[in-house]
C-alpha cells in the first residue's frame, strides 16, 4: 500500500510538470510559431495607445524578453523558494508557494487562489452530498421499479437534467425563486462560511440545487443502469436463496456493487469541480476557481492560469488518489493484486 | 420505454419554461415609477437632494485598474471621481451643458501661455486627503510622473507621455532626486500651483487636467502597483475595502469639504461594487431592483433589450445613451485596389448601412445609421453625408458602379474584410457589408481574428495588412472626450501611425496633419470645432473610412434611483457622483 | 348429506411434491414457457436427478422450488408442497423464511455467486444468523466448523478469506458449506459442477453425498451431465421443452430408457471407455424456443422416429404415462417398437 502511494504521487508529480509545461508552451510557443515576437506578447498587457518603450518596459518588468526556458526555471524556482517583484517604489518578496504575480493586475497569484478555494469548495461539496444523495436514490429506486410511472418521470427528469445547461437552469432558477418568490434573496452573491453560516448556506442554495440537478441526473442514470446489473447477478440471487430480506439484498449486497463505479465517477467528479465549476460559477456569480480561471484566460494572464491549472490538476490527482485507495479499501480484488 | 422517457423528458423541460414564463409576468418589483423613455437623456429623473442609503453597483468584470495612474475605461473615469478630484472635470448637468470643462481641484481653467505649452493650474486651498492631511500641489505632479511609468502602470492613456516635454524622465521609481519629483517638465513654484511643459503646443490641455492623471497621490502612501488596494481618498468617499475581481465597498469621507467641492451631490452614505456578476443575471437584478446600477455602463445584454423593448412598464425606465463611439469599416489605401479613390468611394455607396445597424442591434441598443466620423455629441460635429445610400439606407448602388467604373474595375474585385472573432455583432455587420458588396460584384471573403491581438498582431499592423491583402478593417472607435482631439486624434493622425498596434489603420494625409496642428493651437472651442469637422470632412472625402454606426447604449435605471441623467461629457454614462438612493 | 363439503386439498404423499407446476415469462416476443406442468416427489433421503439441455426449464424449475421468480414478471402456478407446506400460494416473506432454512441451493458457478466485496466467513454468518437467533462470535464459530466439515484445511484461517481467494473447488465446498449452514432438508444443486475440473468435480460429488447421508437431506441435482446423476441420484427426470419427458430410477433410465431424448443424451455422454471420434452422438438440431413449443410432441422435430406414428407426433402432446412401477415417458410410438429400437438400434452404438 505504502509502495502504491509513492508511486502515484510520483506520477501525480510528473503529471504536474508536465501539466504546467504544457500551458507555458501554450501561451509562449503558439504564437511564436504564429510569428508573434515578445514585444508583440508584451503589448497585451499594455493600454491601448502604449508607445514601443511602454511595450517594452513591460516585457522586461514582466520577463518576457527572456528564454523559455529560464522563464519556466524562475517559475518553478518561485513555487520552491519564493521570489521577489518589482513594485515600482520598492521590491516584494512573495514568499513559498510563489506562483507569481499577476500579468494583468499585479496581484500575487497564489493568495487569490488560496480566496477562492473555500467558494469553489463550498459549491462542490455541498451540490456533490445532494447530488449523491438524490442521484443515487433516484436511479435506486428507478431500477427496483423498472418501467413503473416513477421509473419512467424520474428518467424523464434526469434526462432533461443532463440535456439542459447550466447557464439557463441557472438562470432560470435564479428569476423564479430569487426574484419572483423572494426566497434566498441574496443568491449570486457568495458570504464565506466563517461570516455567516446561515447566509453562507442559504445564498448557496440555487447553485447547489442546480449543479446537483444535472450531477444528480447523470447519477441516478449512471446508478439505475448500474442497480439494474448488479441485480441480475448471480451473487444476488444466491443472498436471495439465503433467505435474506430483500432491503439487505437490496442495500448490502446490490447497492454496495453499484456504488463503486458510481464513488469513482464522484471522485473524479469532485475533483474536477474543485478544480473549477466554471459554468456554475459563471451563472451564480461566485468567485470561485472556475470563474477565476476563465477570467484569467479572457485576459492572457499567464500567472493566475498557470496557478489555477495547477490548482485544479492537484485536485484531479488528488482525488485520483483517493478513489484509487477507497477503491482498493471497498473492493478486496483490487486490494491484493 | 425510451421514447415515454423523451416524452417525459420534454414534460419537464416544457414545466420549466412555463413557470419561467409566470415567473417574469408577475415580476414587476422595480419596473414601475414615474420615468418615461429617454427621460436621462436631457433632463434629470427623480430628482433629490436627500443623503443617505447605500448606493449598489455591480460590475460583470472588474475595473482595469482603480489607481488614478492606470486606468483607462470610461467608467472608471466616471467612477473615479467618487474618491479622487483631479484639477478639472465635466460639468454636472443633462445633456450638452455637461460637456463643459470646471474647475475641480483647480480655481480655474489653465491658464495659457500664448504657444499652448506652458499651462499654469493654482489648487484651491483647504483641500486634504482622508487622513487630514493638505493636499499639495507636488502630489498632483508625483502622480503625472507615475503614469508616466508604463512599466507598473500599463493601462492609462499616454497623452503626458505624448506631449509634456520630459527629457527622458521614465519614471518617480527610477528617479534620483530624493523627493522623487525630479520631471523637469512639471513645476510646483509652492504647494497651489502647479505648471505644466508641453514639448509641442496643445489648446486642449484642460481636457488633459481632466485625466485622472492629475488626481493627486501623497509620494509617502504610494505603494506602486500595490496602491490600488487603498487608493488615498480627495473626493467624497475613501475605500472601505476593495478585494479585486470580487468587491468594493466606498465609505463617506469626513475629510471631503463640500465647501471646495460644488460639482459632487455625494448623497449616499455607503457604495457598495459587486464584481464580477454574471451579465445576464445583472439585468435581471436591476430589473428586480436588487441592484442600483451597472457601472459598466454599456448597455443591457440582448436578454434584457429584448424584455425592456416589449415591456413599457421597463421601456419607461430605460434610456438610449448617446455615446461617442462610431462604429466603421477602415478602407486600406494599401491594399489595391483601394489605392484607387474611385473603388474607395464605391464602397461607400455600396454598403448596406441599414443591415449593419439591424446587425448591431437596431435603432433602440445598436445605434444610429452614420453619415461621417464625428458623432453627434463632439463639440463642433457637423452632420454631413457626402455618400448618400439610399432612402432606406440599403446602399445606391447605382452610384457605386458608376465608381467601380471610374476605378477601371466595373465588374467588381475581391478583397478581405477582417474581424473580430469574439465580437459577435460585429461579424453579423461584417457579413452585412459582404451581402452588400456582392450586389455590385464585390466578393469580399471574411477573416476573424481574436481581439486581444486584433491591432497588435494583425489589423493594426501594416505589414500584416498588406501582405494579406485586409482591404476592409471592421473598427469600432470611442473619444477619450467629447471632443474632437479626443476621438479623431488616434485615427487620422499619420503621426501617429508605428509598426504595430495602432488605431489609425493607414489614413495618412499631410493636409489632415496641418489641419489637426491647427486644431490644437486654436484656443476658441468654438473654431477649434469648426477644424475637427473640417477634418472629418476631408476623410470622409478622400473615402478612407465607412461610417456606419453612431452607437448607443440601452441603459436601464431602476426607479428607485435618484438624481439620475446622462451626462453627455462623460461619453454617455450616467453622471455617478449626483445619483442618489433617498 | 346436505351440502357438498369444500373440495379437501388432497394432502401430499411425499416430502417435496410438485403438482403441475407452470412457471410462464411474459415478454416483449410472446410468452415465455419455461416450465409447463411439471410433476414429481421426493422424500427425505432421496436425490433425484433433472437432466435435460439448456433451456429445457430445469433451472427455472429449481428457482420455481426455492419462489425466487418474481411475480411481476413470472406466471407461476400449480402447488409445491415442501414438508407440508405449500410454496406458490404462500406469501413472498413465508418463502422467503423457509429458503436457506427449509431448503437451500447451490449454484453452478461459485466464484460469481458469491459476493466478491465479503468474506466466505461472513457470507456464511450471514446466511446463518438469518435463521438463528445467535450471536455474531457463535455464528463465526459454526462458519468455521462447516467449513471444517465440507473438507477446507485451516478453516479458522480461511473463514476471513475472500472468495477469490479460494480456488475453485476449494469455492464450491464454501459454498455448500454456506448452503447447509442451516440443514436445509432439501438441496438443490444446480451443475454443481459444470465450473470445476474433472479431478474436483469426483471430489464434489462424494462430498454432497457425504453430507445428504449425514443431514438424510433431499437433494435435486440440476445437470445437462448424465454422467453426474449417474454418480448421486436414485430417480431421474428428463426435461424438454419445459415438460417430463421420461422419470424413472436410476436404473431404467440408463438400461432401459424409453424416450428418444433419453437415448439421445446418453449417447452425448462421455464414456472413457470409448474412441474419441465415436464418443459423442450428438442430438441433431436445437432445444425448442419455448416461446413457439412445436404443437404436438415437442421433441419431434428433432426425433429420428418420429415418422413411425403416421404423424400423431406432429399433432398431438403426448401424455406422460407410466409404463413400469415407477417409470413413466411421454411418447407416441408404441412401446414394442420403443423396445425394439433401443436394444437394436440405440443400444449397440452407446
Amino acid at each position: 500500500m505504502v509502495n502504491f502511494l509513492i508511486r502515484r504521487l510520483i506520477a501525480a508529480i510528473v503529471l504536474l510538470i508536465i501539466v504546467s509545461m504544457v500551458t507555458f508552451a501554450i501561451f509562449f510557443l503558439v504564437p511564436r510559431l504564429t510569428g508573434a515576437s515578445t514585444a508583440d506578447l508584451a503589448s497585451r498587457y499594455v493600454g491601448k495607445t502604449a508607445g514601443p518603450q511602454a511595450v517594452h518596459e513591460v516585457e522586461i518588468r514582466l520577463g518576457l524578453n527572456r528564454p523559455l526556458a529560464v522563464q519556466y526555471w524562475n517559475f518553478v524556482k518561485g513555487i520552491i523558494v519564493g521570489s521577489h517583484y518589482n513594485f515600482g517604489p520598492s521590491k516584494v518578496y512573495c514568499g513559498p508557494p510563489c506562483f507569481g504575480y499577476s500579468f494583468v493586475n499585479q496581484t500575487p497569484v497564489w493568495p487569490d487562489l488560496l480566496d477562492r478555494m473555500p467558494v469553489t469548495m463550498s459549491l462542490a461539496g455541498g451540490a456533490a452530498v445532494i447530488w449523491l444523495v438524490f442521484g443515487v436514490t433516484t436511479g435506486v429506486v428507478s431500477a427496483l421499479k423498472r418501467g413503473s410511472a416513477v421509473d419512467r418521470v424520474s428518467m424523464g427528469i434526469a434526462l432533461a437534467g443532463v440535456s439542459l445547461p447550466i447557464f439557463f437552469t441557472g438562470l432560470l432558477s435564479l428569476a423564479i425563486f430569487r426574484d419572483n418568490l423572494k426566497l434566498f434573496p441574496g443568491a449570486g452573491t457568495y458570504i464565506g462560511l466563517t461570516q455567516n453560516p446561515v447566509t453562507w448556506a442559504s445564498n448557496l442554495v440555487l447553485p447547489w440545487v442546480t449543479l446537483a440537478f444535472l450531477q444528480a441526473a447523470l447519477y441516478a442514470r449512471l446508478t439505475r443502469a448500474g442497480m439494474l446489473e448488479t441485480m441480475g447477478e448471480d451473487y444476488i440471487r444466491t443472498a436471495r436463496a439465503k433467505g435474506l430480506p430483500e432491503r439487505t439484498v437490496i442495500v448490502r449486497h446490490a447497492l454496495r456493487a453499484t456504488l463503486t463505479p458510481v464513488l469513482t465517477i464522484f471522485g473524479i467528479d469532485l475533483g474536477t469541480l474543485v478544480g473549477g465549476a466554471v459554468l456554475t460559477e459563471g451563472t451564480f456569480s461566485l468567485p470561485g476557481l472556475g470563474k477565476f480561471a476563465i477570467d484569467s484566460i479572457n485576459s492572457n494572464d499567464l500567472p493566475r492560469v498557470l496557478g489555477v491549472v495547477m490548482v485544479g490538476a492537484f485536485f484531479i490527482v488528488l482525488a485520483n488518489l483517493v478513489v484509487d485507495v477507497l477503491y482498493a479499501v471497498i473492493d478486496p480484488r483490487v486490494r491484493l493484486s | 420505454m425510451r421514447r415515454r422517457t423523451s416524452l417525459a423528458a420534454v414534460g419537464a423541460v416544457l414545466a420549466l419554461a412555463l413557470a419561467a414564463c409566470g415567473g417574469t409576468g408577475g415580476s414587476s418589483g422595480s419596473s414601475g415609477g414615474n420615468g418615461t423613455f429617454n427621460a436621462g437623456i436631457n433632463s434629470v429623473v427623480n430628482p433629490s437632494t436627500k443623503a443617505g442609503g447605500t448606493l449598489r453597483f455591480a460590475n460583470a468584470g472588474d475595473w482595469d485598474n482603480v489607481d488614478p495612474a492606470d486606468t483607462y475605461y470610461g467608467y472608471s473615469w466616471d467612477f473615479i471621481r467618487f474618491y479622487g478630484r483631479a484639477l478639472t472635470m465635466f460639468k454636472p448637468g443633462a445633456g450638452s451643458a455637461s460637456q463643459q470643462l470646471v474647475p475641480d481641484l483647480a480655481t480655474n481653467l489653465g491658464e495659457h501661455s500664448a504657444d499652448f505649452k506652458t499651462w499654469t493650474y493654482h489648487l484651491k486651498p483647504g483641500i486634504k486627503y482622508e487622513d487630514g492631511t493638505p493636499v499639495r500641489a507636488k502630489d498632483v505632479k508625483y502622480d503625472v510622473e507615475r503614469t508616466l511609468d508604463k512599466a507598473t502602470f500599463p493601462n492609462g492613456p499616454t497623452y503626458f507621455n505624448d506631449f509634456l516635454d520630459l527629457q527622458g524622465y521614465t519614471s518617480p521609481y527610477k528617479d534620483k532626486s530624493p523627493d522623487k519629483l525630479g520631471l523637469k517638465a512639471i513645476e510646483t513654484p509652492d504647494d497651489n500651483t502647479v505648471v505644466f511643459h508641453l514639448k509641442k503646443p496643445f489648446s486642449g490641455f484642460d481636457y488633459f487636467a481632466m485625466l485622472p492623471a492629475t488626481i493627486p497621490v501623497p509620494p509617502a502612501k504610494d505603494t506602486g502597483a500595490n496602491y490600488k488596494t487603498h487608493v488615498m481618498s480627495t473626493g467624497p468617499y475613501k475605500f472601505e475595502n476593495y478585494t479585486p475581481g470580487k468587491s468594493m465597498a466606498l465609505v463617506r469621507n469626513t475629510n471631503w469639504d463640500p465647501a471646495t467641492d460644488p460639482n459632487r451631490k455625494a448623497l449616499p452614505d455607503r457604495i457598495e461594487v459587486q464584481l464580477g456578476i454574471n451579465a445576464d443575471d445583472l439585468d435581471n437584478r436591476l430589473i428586480a431592483g436588487s441592484l442600483d446600477i451597472d457601472v459598466v455602463g454599456t448597455g443591457v445584454q440582448a436578454a434584457a433589450a429584448a424584455k425592456i423593448q416589449s415591456n413599457p412598464n421597463l421601456k419607461k425606465n430605460a434610456d438610449t445613451a448617446p455615446t461617442t463611439r462610431l462604429n466603421y469599416v477602415q478602407i486600406s489605401s494599401s491594399v489595391p485596389p483601394f489605392d484607387n479613390v474611385h473603388c474607395r468611394r464605391a464602397i461607400e455607396y455600396a454598403t448596406d448601412k441599414q443591415a449593419m445597424q439591424t446587425a448591431n442591434g437596431g435603432p433602440l441598443s445598436g445605434g444610429d445609421i452614420a453619415t461621417h466620423l464625428m458623432p453627434p455629441t463632439i463639440v463642433g460635429s457637423k452632420a454631413i453625408n457626402p455618400y448618400p445610400s439610399g432612402p432606406s439606407n440599403n446602399g445606391d448602388l447605382a452610384k457605386a458602379k458608376q465608381e467601380l467604373q471610374a476605378c477601371g474595375k466595373p465588374n467588381g474585385f475581391s478583397t478581405v474584410i477582417s474581424a473580430r472573432t469574439e465580437r459577435t455583432k460585429e461579424i453579423n455587420a461584417a457579413l452585412a457589408l459582404q451581402q452588400g458588396l456582392a450586389k455590385i460584384g464585390i466578393k469580399a471573403e471574411i477573416k476573424k481574428f481574436p481581439q486581444g491581438d486584433y491591432f497588435k498582431l494583425y489589423a493594426g499592423k501594416p505589414d500584416y495588412v498588406k501582405k494579406n491583402g485586409l482591404g476592409l478593417i471592421m473598427m469600432s472607435w470611442g473619444a477619450d472626450w467629447t471632443e474632437g482631439f479626443g476621438f479623431l486624434s488616434q485615427i487620422v493622425d499619420s503621426r501617429v501611425i508605428r509598426d504595430a498596434g495602432n488605431t489609425n489603420l493607414g489614413v495618412e494625409d499631410p493636409e489632415v496633419d496641418k489641419l489637426i496642428d491647427k486644431a490644437t493651437t486654436t484656443a476658441d472651442t468654438t473654431a477649434r470645432g469648426a477644424i475637427w469637422a473640417q477634418i472629418d470632412a476631408k476623410v470622409m472625402d478622400d473615402a478612407y473610412m465607412v461610417p456606419f454606426l453612431d452607437v448607443k447604449q440601452l441603459l436601464y435605471r431602476p426607479p428607485n434611483l435618484k438624481n439620475v441623467y446622462i451626462s453627455q461629457g462623460l461619453n454617455g454614462y450616467y453622471d455617478y457622483a449626483q445619483l442618489g438612493v433617498k | 348429506m346436505t351440502e357438498p363439503d369444500a373440495i379437501p386439498v388432497q394432502a401430499p404423499r411425499a416430502f417435496l411434491e410438485v403438482r403441475d407446476l407452470v412457471i410462464h415469462f411474459p415478454t416483449d416476443d410472446g410468452l415465455v414457457k419455461s416450465v409447463d406442468g411439471l410433476s414429481f416427489g421426493l422424500e427425505r433421503g432421496r436425490t433425484l436427478g433433472i437432466v435435460g439441455e439448456s433451456g429445457s426449464g430445469k433451472s427455472v424449475t429449481s428457482l420455481g422450488l426455492l419462489g425466487l421468480h418474481n411475480r411481476k414478471n413470472a406466471r407461476v402456478s400449480g402447488e409445491i408442497w415442501l414438508d407440508g407446506q405449500e410454496i406458490v400460494g404462500s406469501s413472498p416473506d413465508q418463502v422467503r423464511r423457509m429458503r436457506g432454512r427449509k431448503m437451500s441451493m447451490i449454484f453452478q458457478d461459485p466464484l460469481s455467486s458469491m459476493h466478491p466485496f465479503y468474506t466466505i466467513g461472513a457470507q456464511i454468518i450471514e446466511a446463518y444468523r438469518i435463521h438463528n437467533d445467535v450471536s455474531k462470535q457463535v455464528a463465526r464459530k459454526h462458519a468455521i466448523d462447516m467449513l471444517e466439515r465440507v473438507g477446507i484445511p485451516q478453516p479458522d484461517k480461511r473463514v476471513d478469506d475472500y472468495p477469490h481467494q479460494f480456488s475453485g473447488g476449494m469455492r464450491q465446498r464454501a459454498m455448500i458449506a454456506m448452503a447447509l449452514s442451516c440443514d436445509p432438508e432439501l438441496l438443490i444443486a444446480d451443475e454443481p459442477t459444470t465450473a470445476l475440473d474433472v479431478t474436483v468435480q469426483a471430489q464434489i460429488l462424494d462430498l454432497i453425498r457425504d453430507l445428504q447421508k449425514e443431514f438424510n437431506s433431499a437433494v435435486i441435482i440440476i445437470t445437462h451431465d448424465l454422467g453426474v446423476v449417474a454418480e448421486l441420484s436414485d430417480d431421474i427426470l428428463v426435461m424438454y421443452g419445459g415438460r417430463c419427458v421420461e422419470y424413472g430410477a436410476v436404473e431404467d433410465i440408463f438400461h432401459a430408457p424409453e424416450h428418444p431424448y433419453t437415448w439421445g443424451l446418453l449417447g452425448s455422454m462421455p464414456r472413457l471407455d470409448r474412441e474419441r471420434s465415436d464418443r459423442l452422438l450428438p442430438i441433431k438440431g436445437s432445444p425448442p424456443s419455448l416461446i413457439n413449443v412445436p404443437q404436438g410432441c415437442a421433441f419431434n422435430p428433432r426425433c429420428a422416429y418420429g415418422e413411425l406414428n403416421e404423424g400423431r407426433s406432429e399433432t398431438e402432446r403426448p401424455e406422460l404415462r407410466e409404463i413400469a412401477p415407477g417409470h413413466r415417458v411421454a411418447c407416441h410410438l408404441d412401446r414394442a417398437d420403443r423396445q425394439r429400437l433401443w436394444e437394436e438400434e440405440v443400444k449397440p452404438k452407446l
